[in-house]
């Protein structure tokens, strides 16, 4: 099979195991491609250079019949749930899965998925040499020549640009307010997702390096030049706060301003509170007394915290409802309800202080699993040296 | 004793109800003499903290104290009922009454706490007197020795009307004065809880009198612990009924209205009692309905958490001491964190404060 030429692969890489097809390791700069032919190379060979990548598991031909299998799938699929093959998305996929193999299982990666082989399938290198066992690459025998190559691309864009700002300058076209690339809202990629887009390790050492040597491309005035191989590199953030609801404020038959704080989890308790203005700060909770309910300083002062920390200790009556864990969970699970309650009290930049004090987080930790070999989660049995 | 301090508290020596809220101090000779036994533990350290005992002049104690000033003496007992949530200052309002009743020159009866004649008695005896009854030495004993230090002078004063005999040597004549029996209680522990019997009976007797008659106070805490149950048990590990104990059954008679010149105060306490549920603090729950019914009729009297004003009072009294050592608690802001954190309740915010 010929590869023909100008073609870009992405960051896809193949090797094969004992058949023959030799492909090139393209990274998204280099363009340049190889004729692969048929040849039998000796598994000695192979074994030798099998460095840190390991042996490859699946051929090229496998993903491809594994990419048809997938698609024609998707259309049975589709047809199967009596949508249109055409716009049928990898979320209908999911939710149709989910709906024909329903699984008890608690693990979501035991459950039955159908994805893209791109995603199920790890990326792999391939041979990086040819017949004569001479490397492809001028930087294979650096050990990390797609990084290195990177960073070669990298600098060289920088030359260009500073080669384009010098001509400007000898134009007297130079001007320091050139339009800059907009780097709110985004960051750069992280250590594993270059390791995962390179194909290969890199240390953290070589991170910051390139990282660095990014910056230096941006400190440059006319670096929008070379805006779309940054971004490339650069990740989106999401706005957190912007997800967060608040329900309007509701009034009952006195005029009274109320909200109610939905049930609130953590760690099996639940919990909901009633909040209603112009009070004097009296709480019940199920019918009692909060300070018959938590005899314990601690609990008491988690339930003050949001009211506290926005100054409104005097101003609410609350009812609320617990059930559920024990009586610091139960607090918990209050304390998170009341800040929800409150929301709809509050202006926006106050929403955003709560949220960054953490009062609007459920807490995630639940009591970790029980490991047989083991008394408890962590606590191991007693070592007796015989 | 009139010392002027601050805006919302005061020390004031006859409170009335202008001193609502205010402080009074106990001056230190009647501590030991009026409350060997009856303070609450955790006011008896910040006695001794303090140098000095303050008292809280509130709405409960005033109201029995004027309660107490216009009853008619020649008519039965009348029986006061203090009641209120845990950690509301009953006891406190009792001792107030009656330091105030011993300041006025009545005989005071005071039982710190009935609880502690029901429960962790380590002996008990088979009473010499009655068959079926049950003794106890240790807290008769030390009961008497605390009724001696309060009521000193009267010991001299009151005779008795009876002859009892004690053993087949020891009896104690008519006419004797009532200090040689509590004496012989005090000396001779094994028949102390009849020496108590006998105490009370002729208290009962005498206290309407006219020629030499002397108003009787009888101020009992915890009296729920008397008509419950105890966790006391015979040697062949049945319960023991709180009729079988002697000193419970001579409590009982005195609770009864059948005597008069007197008055009976008594408050409920549900933090020593036995087998009660935590949330129960109205007279009915606790008192069961035989001590419901015994106790029947009563005035009660509800003693609620502290006031906006009470509450002030005491927090202008804590920082006057030094007591809030915080800085961030002499704030506005700490106030308002200390009323959510305790809502107003004296032992909560007592505790509270202890550790600032």
């Amino acid at each position: 099979m010929a590869a023909s030429g100008g073609r870009t692969v992405g960051s896809f890489l193949w090797k094969c195991g004992n058949c023959c097809f030799n492909f090139n390791t393209v990274s998204s700069n280099l363009t340049r491609q190889v004729l692969s032919r048929q040849l039998c190379v000796s598994a000695v060979l192979h074994r030798k250079n099998l460095a840190a990548a390991g042996p490859e598991k699946f051929s090229e031909e496998f993903i491809k019949k594994q990419v048809e299998e997938f698609n024609i799938g998707k259309r049975h699929l589709a047809n199967m749930m009596g949508e249109d093959p055409e716009t049928f998305t990898q979320g209908d996929i999911n939710r149709s899965i989910a709906y024909l193999f329903p699984s008890g299982l608690f693990d979501k990666k035991a459950k039955p998925l159908m994805k893209h082989p791109d995603e199920v399938f790890p990326k792999q290198r391939a041979v990086q040499w040819g017949a004569d066992g001479r490397p492809f690459h001028f930087l294979f025998y650096t050990g990390k020549q797609s990084y290195y190559s990177l960073m070669h691309d990298t600098f060289t864009k920088a030359l260009a640009v500073e080669k384009h700002q010098d001509r400007l300058r000898g134009k007297d076209l130079f001007t320091q307010d050139a339009k800059q690339i907009s780097l709110v809202g985004s960051r750069w990629l992280l250590k594993e997702e270059l390791e995962e887009l390179l194909v290969e390790t890199i240390s953290e050492h070589d991170y910051a390096r390139f990282i660095q040597l990014m910056e230096r491309l941006l400190s440059l005035p006319y670096c929008s030049v070379e805006e779309d191989f940054v971004q490339r590199y650069r990740r989106q953030l999401e706005i957190q706060s912007s997800k967060q609801q608040v329900q309007p404020l509701q009034y009952d038959q006195h005029g009274v301003a109320y909200s109610t704080g939905d049930g609130k989890q953590r760690k099996t308790a639940t919990g909901t509170v009633l909040l209603r203005d112009s009070g004097s700060g009296s709480i019940s909770i199920n019918g009692t007394n909060y300070v018959h309910y938590f005899p314990v300083l601690q609990d008491r002062e988690q339930l003050m915290f949001p009211l506290h920390f926005m100054g409104v200790l005097g101003r609410f009556d609350m009812q609320c409802s617990v059930s559920g864990g024990g009586h610091s969970s139960q607090a918990g699970a209050l304390r998170l309800a009341i800040s929800r309650a409150m929301l709809s009290f509050l202006s926006e930049g106050q929403v955003e202080t709560m949220r960054q004090a953490g009062l609007l987080t459920p807490d995630p930790r639940i009591k970790e699993r029980k490991k047989p070999g083991q008394e408890g989660a962590r606590r191991k049995f007693t070592w007796k040296k015989r | 004793m009139l010392l002027l301090a601050g805006p919302c508290f005061i020390f004031v020596a006859k409170p009335t109800e202008q001193h609502l809220g205010q402080y009074y101090t106990v001056p230190p000779s009647h501590f030991h003499t009026v409350f060997p036994h009856g303070l609450p533990p955790r006011y008896q350290q910040q006695v001794k903290t303090f140098n000095e005992g303050c008292v809280m002049v509130r709405q409960p104690a005033l109201e029995l104290i004027s309660h107490l000033k216009r009853a008619d003496y020649s008519k039965p007992t009348l029986r006061y009922l203090l009641y209120g949530v845990k950690g509301s200052g009953k006891t406190m309002s009792l001792c107030h009454t009656v330091h105030y009743c011993s300041t006025q020159g009545w005989l005071v009866l005071h039982i710190p706490d009935a609880h502690l004649w029901v429960k962790n008695c380590k002996e008990l005896l088979p009473s010499s007197y009655h068959a079926s009854r049950f003794d106890q030495p240790i807290q008769a004993s030390n009961w008497l020795r605390n009724f001696r230090t309060t009521n000193e002078h009267f010991l001299s004063k009151i005779k008795l009307r009876q002859r009892y005999v004690w053993t087949k040597r020891e009896s104690t004549e008519e006419g004797r004065p009532l200090g040689e029996l509590v004496d012989m209680g005090v000396s001779r522990v094994k028949s102390s809880s009849d020496v108590v019997g006998a105490v009370l009976k002729e208290l009962r007797l005498q206290a309407g009198g006219t020629e030499g008659g002397f108003r009787l106070a009888v101020a009992v805490d915890g009296v729920n612990g008397l008509w419950g149950r105890t966790t006391l048990k015979k040697e062949d590990k049945s319960p023991v009924a709180p009729e079988e104990l002697t000193l419970v059954h001579n409590l009982r008679k005195m609770i009864n209205n059948d005597w008069c010149g007197g008055a009976v105060i008594a408050t409920l306490s549900q933090t020593g009692s036995l087998y009660a549920p935590s949330s129960a603090y109205l007279p009915q729950e606790l008192l069961g309905e035989e001590g419901f019914d015994s106790m029947d009729p009563f005035v009660p009297v509800p003693v609620s958490l502290y006031s906006e004003k009470e509450f002030e009072s005491c927090y202008l009294y804590y920082l006057d001491r030094h007591w809030l050592q915080h800085p961030h608690s002499q704030t506005e802001e700490g106030k308002k964190e200390l009323i959510f954190l305790s809502n107003r309740n004296p032992s909560v915010l007592e505790r509270l404060c202890a550790f600032l």
